[in-house]
C-alpha cells in the first residue's frame, strides 16, 4: 500500500475526501492559462539586456543604436525607475529594502551577477528586440567578484557595496565588508551545558545554492492606460503582493493597477517576488502600447532565485541515555547580490523540534556575486537541518540508540522551550517519529551496500492576511473567491471546506481566485498558509453566510431568526414551537431573494494567527555503486503532521514532491561557478532535477495531530517535507558506506571521493 | 529573409502558415497559431513540457522547425480529447491528482499518450525510463505513474 491515511474524523462528508479539483479540465485540455499564454492586440514583446560579468561598475549605457532600429518602441533603464529611500521593511525574518530590490530590477551604479538585468527593449517582434538588445553599448569597469560565502566574509574580499557595515555587532564595525548581518539566539549555560555530556560532536558542512525549479519561467502582460490605470497578467504566487511591489517600484498608485492571477506554473517560494512584472509595465507606460515579457529557462537560472548555499558548523553534547544537553550552530548564508538569505529562518529551525535546554545559534547574511537568493520551500530550515541531522545521527551511533528512539527521546510537544523565546504550542513531532517506527520496513534488513537513514524537519508554517467571499447563485449553486493563489489544489480543498460548512455536496459549490479589484487583499501563496488561513477565512464567511440564509428564511416564514436552524444545508424551524415549515434548500431561499433583501453574498477578511507548525520525519534505503559513486533510493517513507487533511490526495502530492525536491537537492542539484564568476550550469540538462527513472514511489505517511485553531484542524503542509531529505539521504549513505558526507550535493564523483579517501 | 509557406496538418484539420525559416514549431503553434496548450518550459528540448508528435513520432516542438511540419501530421494536446469527452489519460490525470500546477500536465499526456500507443501494458519501470524527458517538479512523479499505469489497464480493458 503506497498511502496510509490516519483520519480519525469520519463524520465530514466533504473534508477529507478527493474529488477532481475544479480547475483540472482546463488544465488537462491545454486550455488553463499561465503567464506566458496572454496576448493582446497591439502587443510589444521585451527582451533584457543582461550583466556578462560577475561584477563590473557600470561607467555609462548608449541605447541610440538600439532605438534607431526600425520596430523598437522603447527602452528602459534604471533611470526610468524612480529613487527608492534606504529601509529595511516589514518583520525581521523576511524583510525588504526597495532601494536593493530597485537595483536588482535594473542594475544601477553596478552589476552585482552574472545576469543581473540592465536595459530592457520593447519591439514589435522578439527578433527585432533581441537584435536591440545586442545593440546597446554599455561601458562597464570589471571589477574583481567573491562567489562563496567564507570568501567573501575575508577581510580583504572585493565588497559589492563599499558602504556596508554590518548590523547585529555591537559595537558596530567601523570598516565595510560584505557580511549585511549577524544574530544570534541563545537560551540555558552552553558550556556548563557541553561539560555535562558524555559524547560531543562538532562537524563543519557546506550545502550548494539551488534553484526552486518550477517549469514555467516567469512571464507576464503588461498594459497602461493614457489615464494612468494598468494592467498586468502575471504568474505569481501573490498577485496582491505582485501589485504592491509593481506600484511601489514604477511610482503609481495601487488602486490604478489590477493585477490578474495567471495560473501558475510553479514557484515554491521563488514567485513570491516580482522579475518582469516592473520591467514590462515600465516599457508599456514608455512605449504606449501592452508588452509581453518572458524569461528564457538560463536568464531563470542566472538572475532569479535560488536559495542559498551555505557553510555551517554545528556541534552538540548528549547524555550516553541519549538524553541532549548542550548545542551550538555556526550558520553562514550567500544572501546573493543583495541582503536577505533565510539565515535567521535556518537559525531558528536548526534545533527546534528537540528539547535542548543549552543552545546557541550563529547566523551571518553575507553577500556575493550571486543572484539574490528567494524563498524556497520552507526557506533556510532544510539547510541548517542538513548540519543538525547529520550530527544527531553521528551521536545516535556514538551512544548505541536507534536513531528514532533518540529523536523520540528528546522530541518537543506543546510546552517545549525553543532557542528564540516563547514555548512550543503544539504536539505533532513524537507522532511522525511513532508512524515510522511503526512502519514495517522499518526493521527489515538490507544488502550489501546498502544503508538506511533517518532525518527529521521543523517548518513554521504560516497564517496572516486573506480575503473570501461567498455568493449564492440564483439557482441555489455556490460561487466563493478568495485572493489566494492555487499552486497546487487549493481551490479543491476551498470548496471542500465550504461544502462541508454549508452542508451542500461539493460539486455545487464552485471555486475560483479573483483579480486584485475583485476581492480583498490577500498575502501570497507560501509559508504553507493557504489552506490553513484562506481555509479559515472561507470557513468564516461561509458561516456569515449561514446567518443571512437562517434570516432568509425567518422572513419567508414570517418568524424570529432565533427559530430557524441550519442543517445539512436546509433552514429548518428550531423546534415544533417555531411552526411547521418544509425545510428550506439553498435554491428555495435563493428563487425568493428579490422580496427577502436581494442579492445573497458576503466578503470575510481575517489576520490569521494560531497557526501549528510542521513536522515531518522520515526514512529512506539507498543503495551506493562503490564503483562509481552513484546513489539509488531505494526506498523512501515520509511522515508528516498535517493536522487534518481536506484533500489527502493533494496532501500526499505534497509530501512525494517536497521530498523529491529534497532528494535532488541531496544527490544533484547545484549552481557551478567558473573562474570568472559565470554560471556554467544554467539549463535543465547540466542543471539536473530529478526524473521518474531515478526515483521509487515516495510512500506518504499523513499523521493527523489536529491544529485546535482551525474549524477542520488544518496545519499547513506544503513544507515541512522539504527539511529532512537531504540529511536522511547522507545518513543512510553513510550507513551504507561508513562515509560521511559533508558537503550538498552528494553526487556521483563526491561520494566516489570520499569513499576512496575512507580507503586509505 | 521572405517567410516559408507551410502546409500541414493539426490534430487532424489542415493548416497553412507562413513562418520565418528560423521559427520553432512550439512558437508557431503559440504565437502564430494561438495554441498555447503546449508549454516552454527551457526552449532546449531539457523539460519536455512542449511535447508533440510529428507523424506519430514524440518530439519536443522546441527542436523542430515549424517549416518542419510541411506535409506532415501533428498532434498536440489540444486535440487530445474528443469534444466533451476526455481521452482516459486526462481523466486518470484529475482522478488521481497527477497535477499540482499543471504547466508540465500537457507534455506528460502528449508522451503517455504515445508510450500507450506502443506499448499498451508498460511495468512501472517502463513508464518512469518513457518519461524521463518529461520533467516535473510539483509531484515527484508518484501520481502520473499511477495515472499512466490506471490508463493502460482501463484502454487494455484489464
Amino acid at each position: 500500500m503506497l498511502t496510509n491515511t490516519k483520519n480519525t474524523h469520519q463524520t465530514m462528508k466533504s473534508v477529507g475526501t478527493s474529488p477532481v479539483r475544479p480547475d483540472g479540465v482546463p488544465k488537462v485540455t491545454g486550455l488553463a492559462q499561465y503567464g506566458a499564454d496572454y496576448s493582446l492586440p497591439g502587443m510589444l514583446w521585451a527582451k533584457v539586456l543582461r550583466s556578462p560579468h560577475a561584477h563590473a561598475r557600470i561607467r555609462s549605457i548608449n541605447t541610440a543604436k538600439a532605438l534607431a532600429l526600425p520596430g523598437v518602441k522603447a527602452i528602459i533603464t534604471a533611470a526610468d525607475l524612480p529613487n527608492q529611500s534606504f529601509d529595511y521593511v516589514g518583520p525581521e525574518r523576511v524583510a525588504l529594502n526597495y532601494w536593493h530590490m530597485t537595483r536588482n530590477i535594473l542594475a544601477r551604479e553596478k552589476a552585482l551577477y552574472e545576469g543581473h538585468a540592465i536595459a530592457a527593449v520593447a519591439a514589435t517582434t522578439a527578433a527585432i528586440a533581441d537584435q536591440a538588445v545586442r545593440l546597446i553599448e554599455i561601458d562597464f569597469e570589471v571589477l574583481p567578484h567573491v562567489i562563496d560565502v567564507d570568501d567573501a566574509m575575508k577581510p580583504d574580499a572585493p565588497l559589492l557595496f563599499e558602504d556596508m557595515i554590518s548590523r547585529g555587532f555591537d559595537p558596530a564595525p567601523t570598516k565595510p565588508s560584505n557580511i549585511s548581518k549577524r544574530l544570534e539566539f541563545k537560551i540555558g549555560d552552553l558550556e556548563a551545558g557541553f561539560a555535562s555530556a558524555d559524547e560531543v560532536v562538532e562537524m563543519s558542512f557546506k550545502t550548494a545554492a539551488v534553484h526552486q525549479g518550477y517549469i514555467e519561467p516567469h512571464s507576464c502582460l503588461a498594459r497602461y492606460g493614457a489615464d494612468g490605470q494598468c494592467e498586468l497578467w502575471s504568474s505569481s504566487q501573490g498577485h496582491f503582493v505582485v501589485r504592491a511591489y509593481t506600484a511601489k517600484l514604477l511610482g503609481i498608485e495601487i488602486g490604478n493597477l489590477l493585477v490578474h492571477p495567471a495560473e501558475i506554473g510553479g514557484g515554491f517560494g521563488g514567485k513570491t517576488v516580482v522579475y518582469v512584472e516592473p520591467l514590462a509595465l515600465a516599457l508599456a507606460r514608455k512605449s504606449g502600447h501592452p508588452v509581453k515579457l518572458m524569461m528564457s529557462r538560463e536568464d531563470t537560472f542566472k538572475a532569479t532565485g535560488p536559495t542559498s548555499g551555505a557553510s555551517m558548523t554545528v556541534k552538540i553534547g548528549v547524555k550516553k541515555d541519549g538524553t541532549i544537553v548542550a548545542a551550538d550552530g555556526l550558520f553562514k548564508f550567500q544572501a546573493g547580490a543583495f541582503p536577505g538569505s533565510p539565515v535567521m529562518n535556518a537559525t531558528m529551525c536548526a534545533f527546534a523540534p528537540y528539547i535542548i535546554p543549552n543552545a546557541r545559534a550563529i547566523g551571518f547574511d553575507v553577500v556575493s556575486n550571486r543572484p539574490k537568493s528567494a524563498a524556497y520551500r520552507a526557506p533556510g530550515s532544510p539547510i541548517s537541518a542538513f548540519a543538525v541531522e547529520s550530527v544527531l545521527d553521528i551521536l545516535a551511533k556514538k551512544i548505541g540508540m536507534d536513531p528514532l528512539k533518540f529523536r523520540l527521546k528528546n522530541a518537543v510537544k506543546a510546552g517545549s522551550p525553543t532557542v528564540w523565546g516563547p514555548k512550543h504550542s503544539h504536539d505533532g513531532y513524537a507522532e511522525t517519529i511513532q508512524a515510522l517506527l511503526d512502519h514495517p520496513e522499518y526493521n527489515k534488513p538490507l544488502g550489501k551496500n546498502q544503508g538506511r537513514g533517518v532525518a527529521s524537519g521543523f517548518w513554521f508554517n504560516g497564517g496572516g492576511e486573506s480575503t473570501a467571499s461567498v455568493h449564492i447563485n440564483e439557482d441555489g449553486t455556490v460561487v466563493i473567491a478568495t485572493g489566494s493563489m492555487d499552486v497546487g489544489g487549493s481551490r479543491a480543498s476551498m470548496a471542500l471546506m465550504a461544502a462541508e460548512t454549508l452542508g451542500v455536496p461539493y460539486e455545487s459549490v464552485r471555486s475560483t481566485v479573483a483579480d486584485t479589484a475583485s476581492i480583498g487583499y490577500n498575502h501570497v501563496t507560501g509559508g504553507s498558509r493557504v489552506t490553513y488561513a484562506t481555509g479559515m477565512v472561507v470557513v468564516e464567511a461561509c458561516n456569515k453566510i449561514i446567518e443571512e440564509l437562517r434570516l432568509r428564511a425567518s422572513l419567508m416564514w414570517d418568524v424570529d431568526v432565533k427559530g430557524v436552524i441550519w442543517e445539512d444545508g436546509y433552514a429548518k424551524p428550531a423546534d415544533k414551537s417555531v411552526g411547521t415549515f418544509e425545510p428550506l434548500s439553498l435554491k428555495a431561499i435563493a428563487a425568493k431573494r428579490a422580496v427577502t433583501g436581494g442579492p445573497i453574498g458576503v466578503e470575510s477578511s481575517i489576520n490569521a494567527g494560531g497557526q501549528a507548525p510542521g513536522f515531518s520525519t522520515q526514512f529512506c534505503d539507498v543503495e551506493v555503486d562503490p564503483e562509481t559513486g552513484a546513489v539509488k533510493i531505494l526506498r523512501f517513507v515520509a511522515a508528516q503532521d498535517v493536522g487534518r487533511a481536506i484533500h489527502p490526495k493533494y496532501c500526499e502530492g505534497q509530501i512525494q514532491g517536497g521530498v523529491v525536491q529534497g532528494i535532488g537537492w541531496a544527490l544533484n542539484e547545484e549552481y557551478i561557478y567558473d573562474k570568472q564568476g559565470r554560471l556554467s550550469n544554467a539549463g535543465f540538462l547540466d542543471y539536473r532535477i530529478p526524473v521518474a527513472s531515478d526515483l521509487p514511489m515516495i510512500e506518504a505517511i499523513m499523521v493527523e495531530v489536529p491544529n485546535p485553531n482551525h474549524p477542520f484542524g488544518v496545519k499547513g503542509v506544503g513544507e515541512a517535507n522539504i527539511v529532512p531529505p537531504m540529511a536522511a539521504v547522507a545518513n543512510a549513505i553513510e550507513r551504507a558506506t561508513g562515509t560521511r558526507m559533508r558537503e550538498l550535493p552528494m553526487s556521483p564523483p563526491r561520494v566516489l571521493a570520499a569513499i576512496d579517501a575512507g580507503r586509505g | 529573409m521572405a517567410k516559408q509557406h507551410v502546409s500541414t496538418v493539426i490534430n487532424g484539420d489542415p493548416i497553412e502558415f507562413l513562418c520565418d525559416a528560423n521559427k520553432s514549431l512550439l512558437d508557431v503553434l503559440r504565437n502564430d497559431l494561438g495554441m498555447t496548450g503546449t508549454k516552454e518550459g527551457c526552449g532546449t528540448g531539457d523539460c519536455g513540457s512542449c511535447s508533440v508528435t510529428l507523424d506519430g513520432r514524440l518530439v519536443c516542438s522546441c527542436l523542430v522547425l515549424g517549416v518542419e511540419a510541411e506535409g506532415k501530421s501533428v498532434q498536440t494536446i489540444e486535440g487530445m480529447a474528443n469534444g466533451e469527452h476526455l481521452h482516459v489519460l486526462q481523466r486518470k490525470f484529475l482522478e488521481h491528482a497527477a497535477l499540482q500546477c499543471g504547466i508540465c500536465t500537457p507534455g506528460f499526456l502528449v508522451a503517455a499518450r504515445s508510450l500507450l500507443e506502443r506499448n499498451p501494458d508498460p511495468t512501472e519501470e517502463e513508464v518512469r525510463f518513457w518519461l524521463a524527458g518529461n520533467l516535473c517538479r510539483c509531484t515527484g512523479y508518484n501520481k502520473i505513474i499511477e495515472a499512466v499505469l490506471d490508463a493502460a489497464r482501463e484502454m487494455r480493458g484489464a
